[in-house]
């Protein structure tokens, strides 16, 4: 086997451990494009990630770089200090939804608006996991939480918040795709965003930020495989895939290119 | 007499029962360890009763929006933790400002900032007292059992109306996370107070009128009365004011109509200690805790007693002093640095020797390391 070589492994980013997400939580799916893609463009080494607070306050434990954990919601702030002094950095935020569209909404906003050089990991899984099964701003309308115990009533609590869309409405350039991982298909779709954001922000571009639709079996009761179901069947019906801000691209006001 | 059903429940959720039984019709809030299932249980509760819940966006828009409801008229609430009480300072301050009734529940975990979510602490102690900027005196309650759990709510909801201020409940993660038996009181079984509103006609009245104890009545807005209601310093009338007359006045208004009253807001547990030569002095947690020790000491014929105190702001001073008048030691246990002990050491006399025992490693004071400590005293 002398002539043998490794074509595939463990990217170096990524921390050789065994993470505490729950089975069929895309968390990981997303940590190791993330860590593919610091590694394939040689970024690792000069590269801090900022944590929120949700269940990713522990990617630190598994993605192998630098690491800020932010106050809830502050993410997008901390890493605009940091990033505005050291330009020369590669910064990314990894952010849930309640971190990032609720507590962190006035953050991201303006993070966005000044066209903060860094990229935004932004995970929404239409719930809040670390605390046991919340609504969130993204929950889908109907949808039970212990909070909506009787489901999401819109006329109440309005409508989920899209947020590629809602950044979009800035005119400051930046780089805005949601993406899903709940197929191989559409992994291999992610990670090219993905790449396009760190690619950007190496070119000191604009803001970028990345959506995931993202699953959370434990909070939303159900198995591995039905979430997956849940999120082809009801979240890929609210929030369309699809590239909704791009420098190099003229965007129409529907998310096509 | 009939016998009451008992319930298992959460410590937390007995806080829902507490504020449903003091008349709590709002509560608005956001998810946060260990403080959550008041969010959950207020979910599930109040629209049985008619009443309203709203999950926020933070913890500042949550106690704005219950400020909003109680100037509407109506006992409100807000429960959270450390992260998110630290938020909601500049709004407590606001609501002492404009003398707005609302309670905060404060399920205190370890820290300081993300801490430790999971893991009991009594570190937010002197934040309760000084946590807002500007000068301020707070109102702060703290139970030790699951039942006292809901009887304190209910009396923080009393303070809260009597003096129109924002009163905290200062629990901890392991009474919060507790399940013990409640009895919940019958309807006319714990007095409820509720907030003074003006018996004069619209026309006349006066918002934040000088009254002999301090405390204006308050109408609710929209109910016919003219009302203004600014953070900024304001007169009677509830307008902005820069006029040195005015601005004393009003903050000797703000403190006094609590301080001058303060025997009002004064609750404690004493036990074993009229032949006591040495004091457990300590809350919440810990107090549980200090009463077993004592019972075990005194088994050994040790001349040991407990002082647990329900309230912490405004702190008992006199009553502190006549509790351990006899005394000639005081042990202060708590679950941070040291707190209490500033407060204990400010108030008893020369002749008290005081001595503490401090755990903030994330676990709880156990007897025997209070029993420890008292054979290391004595």
């Amino acid at each position: 086997m002398e002539d043998s070589k490794i074509i595939f492994s463990r990217p170096t980013a990524l921390k050789p451990t065994v993470t505490h997400y729950c089975p069929g939580c895309t968390h990981g799916v997303i940590h190791r494009l993330v860590a593919e893609v610091l590694d394939e463009l040689n970024l690792r080494e000069k590269t801090l990630g900022v944590a929120p607070v949700g269940c990713s306050v522990f990617a630190y434990n598994y993605i192998n770089t630098d690491f800020l954990e932010a106050p809830h919601g502050r993410a997008p702030a901390l890493a605009t200090g940091f990033k505005r002094l050291r330009p020369d950095m590669i910064v990314f935020t990894y952010q849930g939804d309640g971190d990032l569209a609720s507590i962190g909404m006035g953050e991201i906003v303006h993070a966005a608006n000044r066209g903060e050089k860094f990229t935004v990991i932004f995970v929404n899984n239409g719930i809040y996991g670390m605390t046991g099964g919340q609504m969130a701003p993204t929950t889908l309308e109907g949808q039970i939480t212990t909070t909506s115990p009787k489901g999401r009533n819109v006329a109440e609590v309005g409508m989920p918040i899209r947020i590629c869309e809602l950044l979009s409405s800035l005119v400051t350039p930046a780089y805005l795709e949601r993406v899903a991982v709940h197929t191989p298909q559409h992994i291999i779709r992610a990670k090219r965003a993905v790449r396009k954001a760190f690619t950007y922000q190496t070119q000191n571009r604009c803001f970028s930020l990345v959506e995931f639709l993202s699953t959370c079996p434990t909070n939303w009761g159900l198995t591995p495989g039905e979430s997956v179901r849940w999120v082809e069947e009801n979240t890929l019906k609210y929030y369309p895939l699809g590239c909704f801000k791009d420098p190099d691209k003229e965007v129409k006001t529907d998310g096509t290119v | 007499m009939a016998i009451k059903k008992r319930h298992l429940m959460l410590g937390n959720m007995a806080c829902v029962h507490g504020a449903i039984y003091a008349g709590m019709k709002f509560f608005a809030g956001y998810p946060i360890t260990p403080s959550t299932e008041v969010a959950e249980g207020c979910a599930r509760e109040l629209p049985k009763i008619g009443g309203k819940f709203i999950q926020m966006e933070d913890e500042i828009g949550s106690i704005a929006a219950i400020i909003g409801a109680s100037v509407a008229g109506v006992k409100s609430m807000t429960a959270t933790s450390g992260p998110g009480y630290s938020l909601m300072v500049e709004n407590i301050g606001y609501a002492y400002m404009t003398e707005t009734p609302v309670v905060i529940i404060n399920v205190q975990r370890g820290g300081p900032s993300t801490g430790m979510p999971t893991k009991g602490s009594q570190a937010d102690t002197m934040q309760a007292r000084w946590g807002t900027h500007g000068d301020y005196t707070a109102i702060a309650v703290a139970p030790s059992t699951v039942q006292e759990c809901l009887t304190e709510t209910v009396r923080a909801f009393n303070l809260a109306e009597r003096f129109r201020t924002p009163v905290t409940v200062l629990l901890d993660e392991v009474i919060g996370h507790s399940r013990e038996m409640v009895t919940i009181p019958e309807k006319g079984e714990l007095q409820i107070y509720n907030r003074i509103k003006p018996a004069c006609k619209p026309e006349d009245y006066v918002p934040f009128e000088m009254t002999p104890n301090g405390v204006s009545p308050m109408a609710g807005l929209g109910e016919g009365y003219r009302f203004n209601v600014t953070g900024l310093t304001h007169d009677i009338m509830g307008f902005t004011t820069n006029r040195p007359d005015e601005v004393a006045p009003k903050l000797d208004k703000l403190a006094g109509k609590i301080l001058n009253y303060r025997d009002e807001t004064v609750k404690m547990r004493m036990e074993m200690m009229p032949d006591a030569e040495i004091a457990f002095i300590s809350y919440g947690s810990v107090s549980r805790a200090a009463l077993q020790a004592v019972m075990l000491a005194r088994k050994a014929g040790v001349k040991v007693g407990t002082v647990q105190l329900y309230t912490i702001w405004p702190f008992p001073d006199k009553q502190l002093i006549e509790a351990c008048s006899g005394c000639k030691k005081v042990i202060v246990g708590e679950l941070n640095m040291g707190q209490l002990v500033y407060e204990v050491a400010r108030v008893l006399p020369d002749n008290i020797q005081i001595h503490a025992i401090q755990r903030y490693d994330g676990e709880f004071l156990t007897p025997m390391q209070l029993l420890e400590k008292l054979d290391e005293v004595i």
